[in-house]
């Protein structure tokens, strides 16, 4: 097994989510990554939590320890000159910077690309902001919910009579990441043929944008407004969320095969004489009364059986399970989606892994970084920095 | 000049959304994409204009004579891409496809875990064939273990995924999400695994074979919340539109029919610049609500207070000025806003395709920019086997009389074939 990104290096000057996941994938495929944080304080992630049992540490906040995995640690301050100074001396041996501060911040520090990419034209530079780096809204804040909301997930989420729902997690901010790491391997490939290195902008509003099924296709195609629909999804029912029993079931039905199926299994059949619940497009104008006489049934099931039941059947049915409960998910475990690591502050803890198995070239969990951990061995190994030097950048507040 | 990928031939099998988005951004990128799709997989060989409206994926709801050829969903996700049909369970087309993966860089299939060892396609023959070769399976749970052969679907994939257990009404059920949001997940992460492989291939000549499940996909996305209930035992609750540590954090209904505008104030810096933008009203300056655990404590009447500010408003004039302010604002935009969305328009995100069967109409862009190799168009969607003669013939050489042959058979054509 060889990492397939292996003496690849990577600067990641990233903060909270978006930089942090692409760079944290660099870094799971072998590549060379330093974290680079101001001094004291660090990335801002390790002050966001949830911490270990509830007590802030910069060392042990969830959101940092899961998005700075197999990174090394280098404290720098960019504000001060000598700071920028390391930063142009590292990107001379650097393959990949990786930021995401708002598009005033790297040109203001004087760290835009063209300056970059004067001291290493092999630099490939990952810019991800909330708008991109040119356009009206540059300048814009957001937060992930004001990221939903002008990407138009947020309008499609959540009941017609009431508030649209903002999203769960911290999703916009992941696409900006996935996205990122897309561009930066693409980057990669395209420099085995030109040699050069190159610019790569990721607006997280286009990410958004960029992964809709239906909205923006049937406003152009038919001209109709794609509206909130409560707890189902368009076009064909029940795709849904239902009690049963003893918790909650999920059903995807999407074809007229599979609706039939569902109402054979439910003993429902005879719905199919009713041009109401003839098919799954039919039933979605009906949902409600359709609810109604799937009820019993569900009732009388419990989750496990309905589940396998329905697979059973080639019903497409599934769990509904919150954050813990997908941890202790059979498949999930069989697949060893799941890792333990150790952690010298935040102990032994299990993270979520990678979702993909590969048999050359397998991404690698390997514990986050604690704030300037690598500084010392960093700075004398690529730049030959002595003790003198190091310590006389301390006491400036450098590193 | 040349996409980044310029060089690389995929094979896409891939079907529905969360294969084929990946294999647009691989064809957006310069690869040599060839769409390879069953005639029998098309879907219905006629739809009414009943079905038609209901669906709402045809121009003007019209189906028109080859519906195959004006659905939005497919002339979205396969522009860039070359389309040929093959009937795998003919000798023939199965040995075309052979012979055609013998010759590229990937194959993407998103089937369920039965289907490619079931064609003989299963990774060893097709290292057998091709050593340099990556193959991208993207099942919804992954090809291996107790749910392998579950049918699943993006809809389904967020409940079992977690994610659906972090969005709703608080004290309310678990919702999903309006979009199918795995199935991009999925396809986003295929991308990200198909670009590495391809770098270690180009490097080393090596191939290999990529298992991903879309279920795991979408749960990476949640890592830091799992994570965090290991940390502190706390699985946190569905909280509506409010954040556990900022206040206000609200969708707030505006001037007009289903009007909202969402608005999220992180600090006391930003309270004090939304309470200058709401100039006089005299509940501003209460002290509950000067410090955020005040905030927080009296959220229902600050909301109450904020709906009454903003419904006299244009959500877009609501946006602007706390934005000018300092204050994260911002419409929640339907599509025909987010189509029209000035800023999106300014960065040229939209691309106007022209199809020969749909017309000229406008889709959504690449969002990864590159600055030198360019992701763009470079060719409309095609129609439904419109390169078969030009792939099979390029490609593999095949005369003009064994294309024939082969259309005769019905191993190729244009039209879709009863199921």
């Amino acid at each position: 097994m060889t990492a397939a990104l292996q003496g690849i290096r990577v600067l990641d000057l990233s903060r909270y989510v978006a930089g942090a996941y692409c760079a944290k994938l660099l870094a799971a495929f072998g590549a060379e990554v330093i974290k680079v944080e101001p001094p004291g304080t660090g990335d801002p992630a390790r002050a966001v939590g949830p911490f270990l049992h509830n007590r802030p540490d910069p060392e042990t906040s969830a959101l940092f320890l899961y998005l700075n995995t197999g990174k090394q640690g280098l404290t720098l301050n960019l504000k001060h000159p000598q700071g920028r100074d390391i930063l142009k001396a590292l990107v001379r041996h650097t393959d990949v910077l990786v930021e995401n501060f708002a598009p005033r911040v790297m040109p203001a520090l004087g760290l835009d690309y063209a300056t970059l990419r004067a001291i290493n034209p092999r630099l490939i530079m990952v810019s991800i902001s909330s708008f991109g780096q040119n356009g009206p809204y540059r300048d814009y804040k957001t937060n992930a919910m004001i990221s939903y909301a002008l990407g138009g997930y947020m309008y499609l989420n959540g009941h017609p009579q009431r508030p649209p729902l903002c999203g769960g997690g911290r999703q916009p901010a992941y696409q900006g990441g996935l996205h990122g790491y897309s561009g930066a391997a693409a980057a990669l490939m395209a420099r085995e043929q030109g040699g050069q290195g190159q610019h790569v902008d990721i607006s997280i509003q286009e990410c958004m944008a960029s992964i809709h099924q239906f909205t923006i296709n049937r406003y152009v195609y038919v001209g109709r407004i794609q509206k909130r629909l409560g707890n189902r999804y368009q076009r064909a029912h029940p795709i849904t969320i239902y009690p049963c029993k003893d918790g909650l079931i999920s059903l995807a039905v999407s074809t007229q095969e599979q609706y039939e199926r569902l109402l054979a299994l439910t003993s429902l059949t005879a719905l199919l004489d009713d041009a109401r619940f003839a098919t799954p497009f039919a039933c979605s104008e009906h949902a409600a009364s359709f609810d109604e006489r799937l009820a019993p049934w569900l009732q009388a099931h419990g989750k496990h059986d309905i589940v396998h039941r329905c697979q059973e059947s080639r019903i497409p049915a599934a769990f509904v399970n919150d954050v813990v409960e997908v941890m202790d998910d059979p498949q999930y475990q069989f697949r060893g989606f799941w890792h333990d690591l150790d952690h010298p502050v935040a102990g032994r803890q299990t993270y979520a892994g990678f979702p993909f198995h590969m048999t050359a070239t397998p991404p690698v969990l390997q514990r986050a970084c604690l704030l300037g951990e690598h500084t010392h061995d960093i700075l004398t190994a690529r730049l030959g920095s002595t003790h003198d030097q190091l310590a006389d950048w301390r006491a400036q507040g450098v590193i | 000049m040349n996409g980044a990928l310029h060089g690389v031939r995929v094979i896409d099998l891939t079907r529905v959304w969360a294969g084929p988005h990946a294999t647009r951004m691989l064809a957006d990128m310069g690869a040599e994409v060839i769409h390879v799709t069953s005639r029998k997989l098309v879907g219905p060989l006629t739809v009414t204009r009943e079905t038609a409206r209901i669906l709402g994926v045809y121009p003007d709801d019209e189906p028109g004579e080859r519906h195959w050829n004006r659905n939005s969903q497919t002339n979205d996700l396969t522009r860039n891409k070359y389309d040929i049909t093959l009937e795998l369970d003919t000798p023939e087309g199965l040995s075309l496809l052979r012979r055609l993966i013998a010759i590229s860089d990937v194959v993407v299939e998103n089937y369920s875990p039965r289907v490619m060892p079931k064609f003989g396609l299963d990774y060893p023959r097709l290292q057998a064939l091709n050593p340099r070769i990556i193959l991208c399976s993207m099942p919804g749970y992954g090809s291996q273990g107790p749910h392998r052969s579950f049918i699943s679907y993006g809809t389904n994939v967020d409940p079992a995924a977690g994610l659906a257990s972090l969005m709703g009404y608080p004290g309310e059920a678990p919702h999903m999400s309006g979009n199918a949001y795995p199935d991009p997940v999925a396809g986003l992460f295929a991308v990200g695994a198909v670009l590495t492989a391809l770098y270690h291939q180009r490097r080393t000549g090596q191939g290999q074979h990529i298992d991903l499940s879309q279920a795991e996909a979408t749960t990476a996305l949640l890592g830091e919340v799992s994570l965090g209930t290991r940390l502190n035992g706390v699985v946190p609750p569905r909280m509506g539109n409010r954040h556990p540590r900022q206040a206000p954090h609200g969708c707030y209904p505006c001037r007009g029919d289903d009007t909202w505008v969402a608005i999220a104030v992180r600090s006391d810096d930003e309270w004090h610049a939304f309470t200058r933008v709401l100039g006089p009203a005299a509940w501003c300056a209460e002290a509950r609500f000067a410090t955020l655990s005040g905030r927080l404590q009296h959220h229902d009447e600050l909301d109450r207070h904020i709906a009454d500010w903003a419904v006299k408003q244009d959500a877009y004039h609501v946006m602007h000025t706390l934005q000018n302010a300092g204050v994260p604002a911002g419409v929640v935009v339907n599509a025909e806003e987010l189509v029209n969305d000035p800023h999106l328009r300014a960065r040229h995100f939209f691309w106007d395709i022209d199809h020969p069967e749909a017309g000229m109409l406008r889709y959504a862009g690449q969002p990864v920019r590159l600055s030198s190799t360019p992701t763009r168009l470079y060719r409309s969607a095609p129609c439904l086997g419109q390169h078969n003669d030009q792939v099979l013939g390029e490609l593999l050489g095949l005369s003009a009389d064994e294309l024939a042959t082969l259309r005769e058979k019905g191993v190729i054509g244009d039209h879709p074939l009863p199921r």
